[in-house]
């Protein structure tokens, strides 16, 4: 499917979301929290879609948001879209987690988790999985400290 | 057959034990958490950031051409291919033309990487099951490949030979020579790999049926590269979204629909073969011309985001770029292809023995510093 017929579909789902397909090879959507799960759903099931391959799933802090960058291929289709979500919530950011749609998920997020402390809703084992658990702060954010250990040109 | 009387007030038991970080079979610094029922495996925790670098916070501190050299301190057996990934996602992002000539001993080198890494897989994965053999043949061909690297690069494991815009340096007078002798000697030799350990009954016994992973569960975890192919998913980055000189070779995607160990272990014999085939259909004709196109001492990328995809020895790797417009990237994220391989582990090895969990994780080809970027 071409991207402006996936993006004439996808927003026939939800009408509510932004895409931009400037400086990036791919469609990019950005979408409110609060749809991500039924928007992340519909993605994966709709025949027409079926992003069944989540290849690249990070956390990116945007100053002063947080948020996930979902990008999404299709096996069956060879089509692949962005997904982004913020939220502005720095001392307690909470996203829906996406781990039973796609199983590579549930490593992925605990991994956004420990650096960027993003906690993911009905995440089966949400913990960190790099650092120890007493390590204090997220080391990917932009306003993470360590004055003895970073090296900062 | 003669009943044989069985004490069964043994009660069961579950228990837990710990496998790593310095456990021979874990090929470097990963523990596993073990929870298990007399042999047979209930749960695999992986534990990792032993060795964990972040390079990616580091990256953000750093040039375009610095961060190559992160790289291949990530997957060290596909450090040239590492390199190749970001210096594509920089040449991308300049929309640099980039001559046919970088782009055929690029892909040269990267096929010499994945024999060298498969090999070197082969070697220590024998070991792994019981075969001490193995290791020396595997050492044996993949010192040729080093050799070759080291006359043309000066090194031999961290090759940093690819820069945003080219190479470093044109390769060594004697790279077409001593590549072809290499093809003519390995063509040989491979075959003696299916003699000593494919066709072994020990060795099949160990791998056959072992590790199951379906085509569905491959690709909902992520996997890439051998391990998806080994359950029959076209996942081969370098058919799907082909880069450098590898639109201009016709080469077969190895696929095997069995999903367990040995599938895998076919695949990556297989796929030796094949790069084999490339190699050859490119090492005869190398176009003239220069080895770099010259670039900004300082590189800054436009204002956007790139993602780039590479099939390195062990699966997808991509490069995710978000650019400011400044000499920094932003953030940059390294999809690795041994994070989601792990991931996976689990799955796979629930209802297995602990022997068979090393059969496993011997065919899934983790490189810790992969995992742990």
């Amino acid at each position: 499917m071409t991207n402006e017929a996936l993006q004439n579909l996808i927003s026939s789902w939800i009408p509510e979301l932004e895409f931009s397909e400037e400086a990036s090879q791919f469609i990019n959507i950005t979408v409110q929290p609060e749809q991500l799960y039924q928007l992340m759903l519909k993605l994966k099931t709709n025949n027409d879609t079926y992003f069944d391959y989540l290849f690249c799933l990070s956390g990116v802090d945007w100053e002063p948001e947080l948020g996930v960058v979902y990008h999404l291929e299709s096996t069956k289709h060879r089509h692949i879209v962005v997904v982004k979500v913020k939220t502005s919530d720095r001392e307690n950011p909470t996203l829906d987690s996406v781990c039973d749609i796609w199983k590579t998920a549930e490593f992925h997020e605990r991994e956004v988790f420990d650096f960027f402390g993003i906690k993911f809703n009905n995440h089966p084992n949400l913990k960190r999985l790099f650092l120890t658990d007493e390590w204090e702060g997220f080391p990917l954010r932009k306003d993470y400290v360590d004055e003895i250990n970073m090296v900062i040109k | 057959m003669e009943k044989v009387l069985v004490n069964n007030n043994f009660k069961s038991e579950e228990y837990f034990i710990n496998m790593g970080p310095q456990h021979p079979a874990t090929h470097g610094v990963l523990r596993l958490l073990l929870t298990i029922d007399g042999e047979i495996i209930k749960k695999v925790e992986p534990d990792l950031g032993y060795i964990h670098r972040s390079i990616e916070k580091m990256s953000e501190r750093d040039s375009y051409q610095q961060i190559v050299h992160l790289t291949d301190r990530m997957d060290y057996l596909s450090s040239h291919i590492n390199n190749e990934a970001v210096c594509l996602t920089v040449e991308n992002a300049l929309q640099l033309e980039i001559p046919d000539r970088i782009k055929v001993i690029r892909t040269i080198i990267g096929e010499l990487t994945r024999i060298a890494s498969h090999t070197l897989w082969w070697g220590v994965m024998g070991m792994d099951v019981g075969a001490l053999t193995t290791y020396f043949y595997g050492f044996r061909d993949r010192e040729m490949i080093n050799d070759i690297f080291e006359e043309t690069c000066g090194a031999r494991l961290t090759m940093n030979y690819n820069i945003p815009g080219g190479l470093m340096f044109d390769i060594h007078p004697n790279f077409v020579k001593r590549t072809k002798e290499f093809i003519t000697h390995f063509r040989t030799k491979l075959p003696e790999y299916d003699r000593l350990l494919t066709g072994n009954v020990i060795f099949q016994k160990r791998m056959k049926g072992v590790g199951m992973l379906s085509k569905e569960d491959a690709i909902s975890f992520g996997a890439s590269g051998p391990v998806g192919r080994g359950s029959g998913y076209s996942c081969d980055v370098r058919k799907h979204h082909p880069y450098s000189a590898l639109d201009k070779v016709t080469f077969k995607e190895i696929l095997k629909t069995e999903g367990d160990s040995f599938a895998r272990y076919q695949v990556r014999i297989e796929e030796m073969w094949e790069s084999m085939s490339i190699i050859e259909q490119l090492i005869d004709n190398i176009p003239e011309g220069d080895h770099q196109v010259t670039t900004n001492a300082v590189i800054k990328l436009p204002k956007g985001e790139f993602y780039q995809k590479v099939e390195t020895a062990r699966g997808e790797l991509g490069v995710y770029v978000i650019s400011t417009g400044t000499k920094n990237p932003y953030r940059i994220k390294f999809r690795s292809p041994g994070f989601s391989n792990l991931s996976l582990l689990n799955h796979i090895a629930v209802g297995g023995k602990i022997g068979d969990l090393v059969a496993s994780m011997a065919t899934l080809d983790l490189v810790i510093p992969d995992i742990d970027r």
